[in-house]
């Protein structure tokens, strides 16, 4: 079992599903779903037993393969996970099953092939996993620029409203982020002595000039990506564009490669960078907390108004990262993990509503909890979670990144805790707009909007429910993967955690 | 003294025929394509050409393997068979070979995309008479194969002067190619006109350069010049004059800014397989020239050109990355995107390294497959009044035939850069040659570009995929079993070249050699 080559299986599996899915003929678009919601299970199987034969214990980076690939650059297919890309892989493989349940009937609705639809999202996981899999930088590098190309079709051919200048400022943004990285890759290689592998190049030693230029070329691509402020700004209109279930994959995972990216590679690769630039970090993450905040209380569109609230979130994430301790990364890593599964379920949620009330604006809707309850009830939950109430899981990684950060910068932590308030407004006030208060007489006309939960629908969110609530209340397998990884990539850079206090008094005597 | 020279004179040149067999092949076989014009009857002529002209490659092709690994010069110093030329060489045979398949399509359209007699009065009745008949013109089949061995010597040439006699030996019949499409008759001329009077004060300022050269080296080759440079007790301005005039005419065939307004025009107004040969073979026979004349002749005096044609790369890209994002039609928008992808080259040449040659080199081969390709399929997308090449009308292509648009969609990311296309593979390979090279502001100049034309690449796929069928849209013509195979060709050698490209960069590493 321990020689099986899990990654490259995984990562190919979704790509030969998509390819099955692709080749059914269009009339066959139900045949069509259920090849890939099975073959997307069976993806969910596979990476579970993955889970139980990763040893939390063991080395730092487990399951390596490696094939050549390019010979004259020394370009290879190279896997390995590491605990943080082990519970990404295991998001992704998680969510794509529920996000495909969820989009059941999305495709119908636009009048363009079905069976495409699927195969776009399994081709699309197929690049999420090899992004998070990959260790050879040139390979990371080929899943992050091809990953645009079935997302950005997703949100064109699929989306609603401005779909069309959504998915081109997706792509041209992720584009540009991505070329400066490729002049950084090309850099990274003729400086590193002409490799492209992970451990290589991390034992590689560069002028500190070089260096901190790779390291924005790395870093822009993930900023933008993330996205942290200022370069966020494709992201609602993305998020709002894409269908339901697409939002869900784009924010809950595709912009993890961003932060995961930073984690990964900027600050392993280039550690003395890493710390240079580590305020210009803290700095775009913190504005994004309270930007992200302030725009989302702003928002009418809810689906704006869930990408918003990401930004902000993605400034927590930033700022665990950043603070350099233990406590504040494995909270990033666990916060990535919860915020795919928080904001997932929250886009799934909208989505249901959306798809009921054929409109995505807070004021077409009013008091909807008295016809739909369970539906309301869900999205309570889901708002709960993103707010990081205690008891869900996105809590436990809010309270680890804000524990970690304040040990070592009391300013940034305590400016941190006002987007716990903003969060608490932006939730809030959102529920009680949509769900709560008095019944919006345009609502009880529709039919579609007296139907609560489906059975279908129940299947898609319980899961994502019972998550959040028992990682809330035990994050401890998660953790326990995590936190040897965050460790060593902490060791990279050379940051030990600043003892605690007591122990600094016992010591002065 | 001059006796020495008179007795020189007298000497035939020892002429090494093996090495020089792929271009001896394609002008015997231009010859007899002309009498084949002149004897055969009209209706045997067109299928004696297209049998004729692609055994006539495919001998030369022959050939060129079978010298390979030869590093002489012969024909007394006019001609250097090495590794980049015979590597130059394959690539034409190669990329003209499937350019010829464009060119005898027949089946989209009756008789072919070129009329009988170019000379007819444009828009005249005549003219709009011989639109409509079924025959075209079977000249064009001799005129190819004399441009292709051109280009064939002239990336092989080994002094100024047997390269100003390729330079026009492909040129000329080039001007003439351009002037015979079958629609818009007036825009072919136009465009037929325009080259060859920018062409010609491209070979005035060429051939100024040579003697300029001359007068600083005394000498015409290329062995010559570089051993003058570091020598010669002549002024060096006349060196750099020189230099720059010649570089001027090399410029001005590669498409390079500020010598490439000629570009949009020509490609817009010729046959559009005419069109994917000069994109394609042109381009590489220009920089095959230019890659010998600056690495074997000036080699020594890099440090005084490369910054001078670092600006030319660079304004080369931003000129045809942002004058592409403004063009609404789709021939004239793969025009200034050949301009900006000849300024990601001239960013490999710059290198001056034994990278910067290979990754050029690498370059040329993957970007003619793919503008082949896109070419051949820029013919399919037609209705009855010839090919709609406004991009208004490409609009919901990809409903109304989703296998072309998925196969131009997937070369618009290869030129885009996007990996696992060849245009990734490519671009990576020079940009890695400039960073060792020290050139790292052309590639910034070049990531910055390649941002800027992504806009519009991407801007086709919206009109293909996103936007809703109109009443205009035409279909896709069923293409003719030549076209199908040009673009399947192009098309698969864009992916694999992509994934796979090692066998390829083994070739170009192992052939990157000059002898001088």
């Amino acid at each position: 079992m321990k020689d099986f080559p899990f990654l490259s299986v995984l990562v190919a599996a979704p790509l030969v599903g998509a390819i099955v899915v692709a080749l059914l003929p269009k009339s066959k678009a139900a045949l069509a779903k259920q090849v890939a919601l099975v073959w997307s299970l069976a993806v969910l199987g596979l990476t579970i037993v993955m889970w139980t034969a990763f040893k939390a214990d063991g080395d730092r980076f487990q399951f390596r393969e490696s094939y050549v690939w390019i010979k004259a650059w020394d370009a290879r297919i190279t896997f390995e996970a590491d605990g943080i890309a082990l519970v990404m892989l295991a998001l992704i493989a998680f969510l794509v099953p529920l996000v495909i349940l969820a989009s059941w009937h999305d495709a119908e609705r636009s009048s363009r092939s079905v069976p495409t639809y699927f195969a776009l999202l399994l081709t699309l996981e197929t690049t999420m996993l090899g992004v998070f899999a990959a260790a050879d930088i040139f390979l990371f590098y080929v899943f992050f620029e091809v990953m645009l190309v079935p997302m950005y079709f997703l949100i064109g051919s699929y989306g609603a409203g401005q779909r069309q200048y959504a998915a081109v400022k997706f792509f041209l943004y992720s584009l540009v982020g991505g070329l400066f990285m490729l002049a950084a890759v090309v850099g990274l290689w003729v400086l590193g002595g002409h490799t492209f592998d992970w451990h290589e190049l991390q034992k590689a030693d560069f002028s500190t000039g070089a260096e901190r230029w790779l390291f924005l070329g790395f870093f822009l691509a993930f900023a933008i990506k993330a996205p942290f402020f200022p370069f966020h700004t494709w992201l609602p209109d993305a998020g709002s564009a894409a269908p339901a279930g697409a939002a869900a994959l784009l924010v809950g995972v595709l912009d993890k490669v961003g932060t995961f990216g930073i984690l990964r590679y900027c600050l392993p690769l280039f550690p003395n960078a890493s710390k240079y630039f580590a305020p210009l970090g803290l700095a775009l993450a913190l504005i994004g907390i309270v930007y992200g905040a302030l725009l989302a209380i702003g928002q009418n569109d809810l689906k704006r108004l869930v990408a918003y609230t990401s930004i902000a979130h993605f400034g927590f994430i930033g700022i665990g990262i950043f603070a350099f301790t233990t406590q504040a990364g494995s909270g990033s890593v666990l916060y990535m993990v919860n915020h795919g599964l928080a904001t997932g379920l929250l886009f799934l949620v909208v989505g249901m509503f959306v798809s009921r009330r054929g409109s995505a604006m807070v004021g077409d809707f009013g008091g909807a909890g008295k016809l739909v309850p369970v539906l309301a009830g869900v999205f309570f939950i889901a708002g709960m979670a993103s707010l990081a109430l205690p008891g869900t899981s996105p809590f436990v990684s809010e309270f680890l990144v804000l524990l970690g950060v304040f040990t070592v910068n009391k300013t940034v932590a305590v400016i941190a805790t006002l987007g716990i308030i903003l969060a608490a407004a932006y939730v809030l006030w959102m529920i009680q707009r949509t769900t709560q208060g008095e019944l919006n007489p345009a609502l009880t006309k529709l039919e579609s909007m007296r139907k609560d939960l489906s059975l279908r629908e129940t299947v898609v969110v319980a899961p994502l429910v019972v998550l959040i609530l028992v990682l809330g209340v035990y994050p401890k397998p998660v953790l326990d993967v995590i936190n040897p990884a965050v460790s060593a990539t902490l060791e990279d850079i050379g940051k030990k955690d600043p003892a605690p206090t007591a122990v600094e008094r016992e010591a002065a005597k | 003294m001059t006796t020495d020279i008179a007795a020189e004179t007298l000497k035939l040149p020892s002429l090494d025929y093996a090495a020089l067999a792929p271009m001896l092949i394609l002008f015997g076989v231009g010859c007899v394509g002309v009498l084949v014009e002149a004897i055969a009857p009209k209706k045997a002529r067109f299928p004696v050409q297209l049998v004729l002209a692609v055994l006539g490659i495919a001998a030369s092709l022959t050939a060129i393997v079978l010298a390979a690994g030869t590093e002489k010069v012969t024909a007394a110093g006019a001609v250097a068979v090495d590794g980049p030329g015979l590597f130059l060489q394959g690539s034409i045979a190669v990329l003209g070979l499937v350019a010829l398949l464009l060119i005898s399509e027949r089946s989209l359209e009756r008789g072919g995309a070129f009329v009988a007699q170019a000379a007819v009065t444009a828009n005249s009745e005549a003219d709009r008479d011989q639109a409509t008949r079924g025959s075209g013109a079977t000249e064009v089949y001799p005129l190819i194969i004399f441009s292709l061995g051109g280009m064939m010597l002239f990336a092989a040439a080994n002094d100024l002067l047997t390269m100003f006699v390729a330079l026009e030996v492909f040129s000329l019949p080039l001007y003439l190619l351009c002037a015979m499409a079958r629609r818009r008759r007036l825009l072919s001329q136009e465009a037929a006109l325009k080259y060859f009077l920018l062409g010609a004060f491209a070979s005035a300022f060429f051939l100024f350069g040579i003697a300029l050269v001359y007068g600083y080296a005394g000498r015409v080759d290329f062995a010559g010049i570089h051993a003058a440079v570091l020598d010669s007790p002549n002024d060096i301005a006349l060196l750099y004059i020189g230099l720059a005039m010649v570089a001027i005419g090399l410029l001005f065939k590669a498409a390079l800014a500020p010598f490439h307004v000629w570009t949009p025009d020509v490609y817009q107004g010729a046959p559009t397989p005419v069109t994917a040969l000069m994109a394609a073979c042109t381009k590489v026979a220009a920089f095959g020239g230019l890659l010998r004349v600056l690495y074997v002749a000036f080699e020594r005096s890099q440090w005084d050109y490369r910054p001078v044609l670092g600006a030319i790369a660079v304004l080369t890209m931003l000129v045809g990355a942002v004058l592409a994002v403004t063009q609404t039609d789709i021939k004239r928008l793969l025009a200034y995107s050949s301009i900006a992808n000849a300024g990601y080259v001239l960013v490999g040449v710059l290198a001056i390294s034994k990278a910067g040659l290979a990754s050029s080199l690498f370059y040329l081969v993957a970007y003619g497959f793919s503008v082949l390709a896109a070419f051949g399929i820029v013919t399919l997308v037609r209705d009855a009044d010839g090919e709609a090449t406004h991009l208004s009308r490409w609009a919901g292509l990809g409903r109304r035939s989703p296998l072309y648009a998925t196969l131009f969609t997937f070369l618009l990311l290869a030129f885009a850069g996007i990996p696992l296309t060849s245009g990734f593979t490519a671009k990576f390979g020079v940009f890695a040659a400039a960073i060792e090279a020290d050139q790292t502001w052309l590639v910034i100049a070049g990531v910055i570009t390649s941002a800027i034309i992504a806009f519009p690449y991407l801007r086709v796929v919206v009109m293909m995929w996103l936007s809703e069928p109109g009443e205009s849209t035409p279909a896709v013509s069923l293409p003719g079993a030549l076209t199908a195979a040009a673009v399947t060709i192009g098309a698969a050698a864009t992916l694999l070249l992509g994934i796979v490209p090692q066998p390829l960069l083994d070739m170009t590493e192992n052939a990157a050699h000059f002898v001088r």
